[in-house]
């Protein structure tokens, strides 16, 4: 009775292999959200970098838009579906509190019964679940993993919220991990703040439907907080980030941050001090806040217009309510 | 530190993160009124405030400092301590 269990091993390195988005139909510009919460055009872009965003149609479910963006990842990635062992979806607006997203997505994939589940880490829930990849395929538990970040979040942002209506927006993005002989997905620097768990979330529940009138709990936000938080204890764990990777930013050829808002990224870019030659993901200008699903848009975004190339070390960092967030150096497949 | 020195080394910083001439930046002019910082520029310019002089400025406190001098009587009395 003492023979020792067996175990998996793994790939000696991860990479990114693929990267796809979907970016949903309707474009809102500034001008359609802008009556509802007494704002101007100017005011917005001034305030967040925002000039259009867009808002998922009915038909662009959760499910739909996640298949979209994972069919161009594994495209770009030479993977067919029937090859993912498992599926993670980082999202807060899948509005079914069970089963998870990640299911229905794997099935319409028409992978082979991959494993699959999702994440709540919020607009960090991607970094979140590219660490996981990374591990599951050094670990043996994966071969080829599938990490997608999708969003609704106009199903759950309150129009008349001056904090928040011209911020969120909908869309999805994913990557293709697999194995890779050189290492090409950095150490993970990731962690959580509960003290401030107030600073962003949507209302329980329960109080909802204890209410009067119930309506959708739509997600609140300390702005000026989470501006603090994000652009100057983030800027400390994204050269954390770097430092793990052994990457210093002369060395660095593009910058990912979650599209939380232009600003942050404005005052991120400058803790860091990163030199002129790092490009930067600016895609939150007309896809607005898409919480889970804006590293990995804006990383498609990046490709497409050649400010992301193959080999390119990219630093991508993602913060959100928790506050939880995570940061990694990737090479750019 | 004088007190025109944490003012001159404060819109200094004013300067940096909005690009508002420096000698712009006096006692009695209001940040959000005269000088147009608007509420994010406002919280960068109170964690440089921070390292530069210091001092801890928390998120309560922001809203009270309405004016540049109210911005310097604050880092002056909280350096003392």
């Amino acid at each position: 009775m003492s023979a020792a269990l067996r175990t998996d091993t793994g790939a000696a390195h991860a990479a990114i292999l693929g990267v796809g988005a979907y970016r949903p139909s309707r474009l809102v510009p500034n001008s359609e959200v802008v009556d509802a919460i007494d704002s101007s055009d100017e005011w917005i872009q001034q305030r967040s970098g925002i000039r259009t965003r867009r808002f998922a149609t009915d038909d662009e479910t959760i499910v739909s838009m996640s298949v979209a963006a994972s069919q161009q990842a594994l495209d770009a990635a030479g993977i067919d579906a029937r090859q993912i062992d498992c599926v993670v979806v980082a999202t807060v607006s899948h509005l079914l509190q069970t089963p998870a997203a990640a299911t229905m997505i794997a099935h319409e994939l028409g992978t082979e019964q991959a494993a699959a589940f999702d994440i709540s880490a919020a607009c960090a829930g991607f970094c979140h679940g590219v660490a996981l990849a990374n591990d599951m395929v050094r670990g043996g538990s994966a071969g080829y993993v599938l990490v997608i970040g999708v969003e609704r979040l106009s199903d759950i942002t309150d129009p008349t919220d001056r904090g928040t209506a011209f911020i969120f927006a909908d869309g999805a993005g994913a990557v293709v991990i697999g194995p890779s002989e050189e290492p090409r997905i950095g150490p993970v620097v990731w962690g959580s703040d509960g003290e401030h768990y107030d600073h962003i979330r949507t209302a329980d529940w329960r109080d909802v439907l204890a209410s009067e009138k119930p309506s959708m709990p739509c997600l609140t936000m300390k702005g000026n907080e989470v501006f603090r938080w994000a652009s100057f204890t983030m800027a400390k764990t994204a050269q954390q980030a770097l430092d793990r990777a052994g990457i210093t930013v002369d060395e660095l050829d593009v910058f990912v941050p979650h599209q939380a808002n232009n600003r942050i990224t404005d005052a991120m870019a400058r803790s860091l001090k990163l030199p002129e030659s790092v490009r930067i993901a600016r895609d939150i200008v007309d896809a607005g806040n898409t919480s889970a699903a804006s590293v990995p848009m804006a990383l498609r975004r990046m490709i497409d217009d050649g400010d992301a190339r193959s080999g390119d070390k990219a630093l991508l960092i993602a913060f959100g309510a928790g506050l939880a967030y995570a940061a990694q150096v990737v090479v750019v497949p | 530190m004088s007190t025109e020195e944490i003012r001159a080394a404060l819109a200094e910083i004013v300067n940096e993160v909005a690009g508002i001439p420096a000698d712009s930046v006096q006692l009695d002019k209001s940040f959000s009124d005269d000088l147009d910082v608007d509420s994010l520029s406002m919280v960068e310019v109170v964690v440089e405030a921070e390292e530069k002089f210091g001092v801890t400025i928390p998120d309560d406190e922001v809203k009270n400092l309405k004016t540049v001098g109210d911005a310097v009587a604050y880092i002056e009395r909280n350096r003392a301590a």
